[in-house]
């Protein structure tokens, strides 16, 4: 089993960034919702007020990690153009993608919107985090700011659901791959 | 930060709504500066800051200074205030909600007439 540099830094992205941000926009967006729901007003107890924070924290985190080794690292390896006189687009993503007009649509709409909307959840999640950090259990007396805190982490889900879905399937239809070999395990047979 | 207020204590409004604000203006700085880029040819010439990554790289390395500089902005006008958040919060969801719509290369395209 062998998997290449290109490849794996890819999963690094997509996987071990983006796919651990979305799982946990699940736990945020429950406890967000439990602390902003109407007739909510009692502050969080200081155990569940540190550990949100520590959540939050965590979550902006691994959303700018996301965006950054998208950028940085995965961007310009996809982006990449092909050298004059090669037809083997295998390693140039972007210029496979564009080749044929079946899968053309997968750069012209999915990662012209998706390298754009995926900067909208390291920000929205960096305030969260922020007003969190700043109210702690005054948060309580601020229904409104609790709201914009949920509706922010709405956006910064739904953003991170358009990106990453899209992320998905561009790379299921023009890998990202090239770079050194690496040998996950050695033949069996 | 927090902890500098003893406990019981309101604390105003202003910081969160500086932070508020400014996160919606840096999202919507990011469709707007990717939309010129794509609109203006100049501008993607202009945003290319790092090449491998392309215009990308200029258009979210503005939209974050932006979005810092506004934030440091608003913090030291509102830090000690309380402002109104309803008014607040419906200028970010505008922003927010704007920034959306012209993230969507469909969107965007119509507004450049293509």
């Amino acid at each position: 089993m062998q998997t290449n540099f290109r490849e794996l830094m890819t999963a690094l992205h997509g996987l071990a960034f983006g796919g651990l941000l979305l799982l946990a926009f699940s736990g945020a967006l429950v406890a967000l919702y439990r602390i902003c729901s109407p007739g909510r007003s009692a502050a969080l107890s200081a155990g569940e007020g540190k550990w949100m924070r520590f959540y939050l924290v965590a979550m902006a985190v691994l959303a700018w990690g996301t965006v950054l080794s998208g950028a940085y690292i995965i961007y310009p390896w996809y982006r990449a153009k092909p050298p004059a006189g090669v037809t083997d687009f295998a390693e140039y993503s972007r210029s496979h993608l564009l080749a044929s007009p079946n899968t053309a649509g997968w750069h012209n709409l999915g990662m012209e919107w998706k390298e754009h909307v995926a900067w909208f959840t390291p920000i929205a999640l960096t305030m969260v985090a922020y007003v969190f950090i700043k109210y702690g259990p005054r948060l309580s007396q601020h229904r409104q700011v609790r709201n914009a805190a949920f509706a922010f982490t709405l956006v910064a889900f739904l953003a991170a659901v358009i990106a990453g879905t899209f992320g998905a399937l561009i790379n299921k239809n023009a890998p990202v791959e090239g770079g050194a070999i690496i040998k996950l395990t050695g033949e069996t047979k | 930060m927090n902890s500098q207020r003893p406990e019981g204590t309101e604390i105003p409004n202003g910081p969160a709504a500086a932070a508020i604000v400014s996160a919606a203006v840096g999202c919507f700085c990011v469709s707007a500066f990717g939309w010129l880029g794509d609109a203006v040819p100049a501008m993607a010439s202009f945003f290319n800051f790092y090449n491998p990554t392309g215009a990308l790289s200029g258009v979210t390395t503005l939209a974050i200074l932006v979005w810092l500089v506004s934030w440091a902005i608003l913090s030291r006008t509102w830090g000690e205030k309380s402002v109104a958040m309803g008014r607040v919060n419906v200028l970010a969801y505008v922003l927010l909600g704007a920034g959306l719509l012209l993230s969507f290369p469909p969107f965007g395209d119509l507004l450049r007439g293509k």
